[in-house]
């Protein structure tokens, strides 16, 4: 078929967005293609999310149009958005499944309105069509559970179960994959695959060179606003394209092992869980240790076990020698332990603080005088921090809820990075990050580790090789392999990674 | 490739030329003042013009009036602050105060106790209530409306049980026939009567001082030490805060605590100025008080709990009310007027604030 004969399904011409002053997107021109995936690339803060948000009915575009198919399109609601056929999976989960309703209500919570609905609530109903979408999805949740206790992964399967489930004509995924595993990860893929072969023209956004190398038909650079390069000619030129997105090509990080000298943190015999298997481990002065793994093996219970969140089971640990038995974070802070939590929506941030006053929380007993804090000193301490992590956001007294998802990630892990610490334990701290500032982040934890312990939690495998010197591997809530990062095995790793799951099956 | 794109912006030329500009820049910083300062004008403008509606608003005594007048409820507005900043709700204050001023006149007139003696028995009873709030919520994870309307009607109910259901005051006549000797202390009324030189002889009394101390103690609390930002944070994210470091229910029980010994003074205000221990008066002190913190959200573009907001929320109320008094407007609107302004002020914050998204 002839490119001037094709009609693509949606387009948008010359979108121009600004919050106040600060204008995000600067004339967007892009189109979708039926049975094609279009990966939109570009650094945090370029404004992908916005523009998003837009074609899904959240915000107003200031200018230009967009157009699906033959009529013009410019939804003044999400609900109106979806119905047009326009369905979108947001960056933010919490925006697309409701806190408090159950895993069946949320799968067909748009059924519930919309005209030719019945006013009654017929639950049953509900559970019904509820398991017809997750069957079609492959998902196994308890459909009766409240969404707020599900695992983030969980919650974000459910959000896209839900926008799978509308027919769509055009689909937008935002960062789907930041909080799955790779397991279900592959799940979605397929189910792209099969929107695909329907002939859904399909808006993918991501910062993982995996996912984009898997379902990339075409790759769309987004830099600081405007289109900066457009890649369809096969094979995709993945370089180009981050090199596009980042305005300069990135540089090659290698990195050199090193090995441990003293011991800083340790742990014996450490159990997670009745029934797992105890381990032990021991974290270095200086040493970066990745511990990797599938989604719910134990990684993040092992991060909130070592901040005082949980007590192990069974078994010891140790702190600069001395026995370390915290009973709560506050006890954790006080030893020097500090935790880059999971899931920052949840844990991390305050939505109602701006920058500084985010990133001074867990110090405030220090920053202040006589229980008087000191707006200066905190500011001052922000700033800095803001330019060593090349945050976007205009000042440190920005809310938080108005940077960028990956800037919102940033500056939780900045928070931690202010002060100094004894053992600094990170959990996916990548998450939502793009190529370039996970290549400042890593530097900056390698560059500052001094005799620092770090201990990071990470479930792709890329992003530990990239940052650590010796990696961990851990399945079913137990320490499984030890790997150094110098000539890896990684035919070994990835058997070590999926050992505890051939073992279970 | 280019063509493409080229014919892209041609189409976008196209159709933003036949659409008027936005004036996105000129509109901005309006709406944003309007937010701001929006609240504290109107309540400029209704001084403006009831000073030149009405003789003798303007004078001094006129507007130590109205600040007497809010004083209590101010008092109460400002403990329950202290709640919403913690993602909670206090019902229980109207209540506390009515108790406390039970208290307070039971101690003098039955148990012949001094001053001093009433006064800490009130702080206490408001401080114990305020802990059993928190711990109840915080604990037995009743839901915190839940929890303190229950202890509103217990408190009630429980004020009532001492004198069998009377009211107290000097030489009452007790359940069992005989006489209360004690009498309200000179000291104690005088919390409520005596009157503080300040420029003027005899001008501010005593509650509207207390007030103003209570009022400037909360908002540098809340604005300027480590506590009161970790309480902003726990009512934000509790789960953060936590995460940070913070004894999260610690913070909230505090919260509680607060909120019942402000009620309690309040109480202790009220039994003061009334010299008896009323059993029918009170009752609009919890609505006045939320009104006030809720229209607090308001002042400064807000859209949060604040102590500055709930000063002014209840100086907003007093003037309104006072103003209309004097232009003779009767007293059985006046529910009605503070209702209605409730329910613009909230407007005022949500809607313009929400536009901004
Ligand atoms: N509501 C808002 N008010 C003010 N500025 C905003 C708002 N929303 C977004 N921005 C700004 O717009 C810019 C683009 O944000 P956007 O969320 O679109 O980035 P993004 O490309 O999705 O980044 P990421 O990869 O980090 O998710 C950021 O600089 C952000 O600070
Ligand atoms: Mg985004």
């Amino acid at each position: 078929m002839g490119s001037a004969t094709f009609r693509a399904t949606f387009r948008i011409a010359g979108l121009r967005k600004s919050f106040g002053p600060n204008e995000v997107l600067r004339g967007v021109s892009l189109e979708l293609r039926g049975g094609e995936v279009t990966v939109l690339m570009g650094a945090n803060g370029a404004g992908k999310s916005t523009l998003v948000k837009i074609m899904s009915g959240i915000y107003r575009a200031d200018r230009g149009v967009m157009m699906l198919g033959e009529t013009p399109f410019a939804p003044s609601s999400p609900a109106e958005a979806m119905r047009a056929g326009v369905v979108t999976v947001h960056q933010n989960i919490d925006d697309g499944v409701v806190g408090a309703l159950d895993v069946a209500s949320n799968l067909v919570l748009d059924r519930f309105n919309g005209p030719g609905r019945g006013i009654f609530f017929n639950p049953r109903r509900t559970r019904r069509e509820a398991r017809e979408v997750a069957q079609r999805m492959g998902l196994s949740i308890d459909l009766k559970a409240d969404l707020t206790d599900l695992p983030l992964a969980d919650r974000q399967m459910v959000a896209i179960a839900r926008a799978m489930a509308h027919k769509p004509q055009v689909m937008v995924l935002d960062e789907p994959t930041s909080s799955l595993s790779s397991h279900e990860a592959n799940r979605l893929f397929s189910l792209i695959d099969r929107l695909r072969e329907r002939g859904v023209a399909i808006l993918y956004i991501s910062h993982r060179m995996s996912d984009i190398r898997r379902v990339a038909d075409r790759i769309v650079s987004l830099r600081d606003g405007a289109i900066s390069g457009l890649f369809e000619d096969k094979p995709l030129d993945y370089e180009g394209a981050v090199d596009a997105m980042l305005g300069q090509s990135l540089g090659q990080s290698g990195i050199a092992a090193r090995a441990a000298t003293k011991p800083v943190f340790e742990a014996r015999d450490l159990q997670l869980k009745p029934g797992a298997t105890p381990f032990s481990l021991a974290v270095g002065a200086g040493e970066i240790v990745a511990v990797t793994g599938l989604v719910g093996v134990g990684k993040t219970l092992l991060s909130e076990t070592v901040f005082g969140l949980q007590a192990p089971l069974a078994g010891a640990m140790r702190l600069d020698g001395t026995s370390y038995a915290p009973a709560t974070p506050a006890a954790a802070i006080a030893r020097g332990v500090f935790l880059v939590a999971k899931d920052r929506a949840k844990t991390g941030i305050v939505p109602d603080f701006n920058v500084y006053e985010n990133m001074s929380l867990p110090f405030l007993p220090r920053l202040s005088r006589l229980g008087v804090t000191r707006r200066g000193t905190e500011r001052a301490a922000a700033r800095a921090q803001i330019a060593d992590l090349k945050i976007v956001c205009r000042s440190e007294r920005d809310d938080l809820a108005t940077l960028s998802g990956g800037n919102q990630q940033k500056v939780t892990v900045a928070r931690w990075l202010a002060q100094p610490s004894r053992l600094l334990v990170l959990d996916e701290p990548f998450q939502g990050v793009d190529i370039s500032a996970r290549h400042d982040i890593a530097a900056k934890l390698r560059g500052s580790a001094g005799d620092r312990a770090t201990l990071i939690f990470l479930t792709e495998l890329d992003e530990a090789l990239e940052t650590a010197d010796r990696i961990l591997v851990m399945s079913e809530h137990t320490l499984v392999g030890e790997h150094r990062n110098e000539n890896v095995d990684m035919e070994r790793l990835l058997a070590d990674v999926a050992g505890g799951q051939v073992g279970a099956a | 490739m280019t063509e493409k794109l080229g014919m892209d912006s041609q189409l976008a030329e196209k159709t933003n030329a036949d659409r008027p500009k936005p004036a996105a820049r000129a509109v901005l910083p309006m709406r944003h003042l309007a937010i701001r300062y929006g609240f504290l004008t109107l309540l400029f403008g209704l001084i403006v013009f009831f000073s030149l509606a009405t003789r003798g608003f303007t004078s001094p005594q006129a507007a130590v009036f109205i600040l007497q007048s809010v004083s209590i409820t101010g008092i109460l507005a400002l403990g329950v602050t202290a709640t919403l900043v913690v993602g909670g709700f206090d019902l229980s204050i109207g209540s506390i105060a009515t108790s406390s001023m039970m208290a307070a006149a039971y101690v003098m007139v039955v148990l012949e106790q001094n001053a001093l003696v009433a006064v800490l028995a009130c702080l206490a009873i408001g401080a114990l209530v305020g802990l059993i709030n928190g711990l109840i919520i915080c604990y037995m994870r009743v839901p915190d409306l839940l929890a303190t309307l229950g202890m509103m009607f217990l408190l009630i109910g429980l004020q009532r049980i001492p004198t069998e259901g009377r009211s107290i005051a000097a030489g009452m006549t007790m359940p069992d026939g005989s006489t209360a000797e004690g009498t309200f202390s000179p000291a104690f009324l005088a919390l409520g009567r005596h009157r503080f030189d300040f420029f003027i002889q005899n001008l501010v009394p005593a509650s509207v001082v207390v007030l103003i101390v209570l009022a400037v103690l909360i908002w540098f609390f809340l604005e300027y030490t480590r506590f009161g930002r970790m309480m902003y944070a726990v009512g934000s994210n509790a789960r953060a805060a936590e995460f940070a470091g913070a004894p999260v229910k610690a913070y909230k029980i505090w919260a509680y605590v607060i909120s019942g010994v402000f009620a309690s003074i309040g109480g202790i205000l009220l039994a003061a100025r009334l010299g008896r221990g009323d059993i029918a008066s009170g009752n609009n002190l919890l609505l006045d008080a939320v009104a006030a913190a809720l229209i607090g959200f308001a002042v400064l573009g807000a859209a949060k709990p604040n102590a500055f907001g709930t000063a002014i929320g209840a100086l907003f109320v007093g003037v309104l009310l006072q103003g209309l008094t004097m232009m003779n407007v009767p007293y059985y609107t006046q529910d009605f007027v503070k209702g209605a302004v409730l329910v613009i002020a909230l407007v005022f914050t949500f809607a313009l604030l929400g536009r901004t998204r």
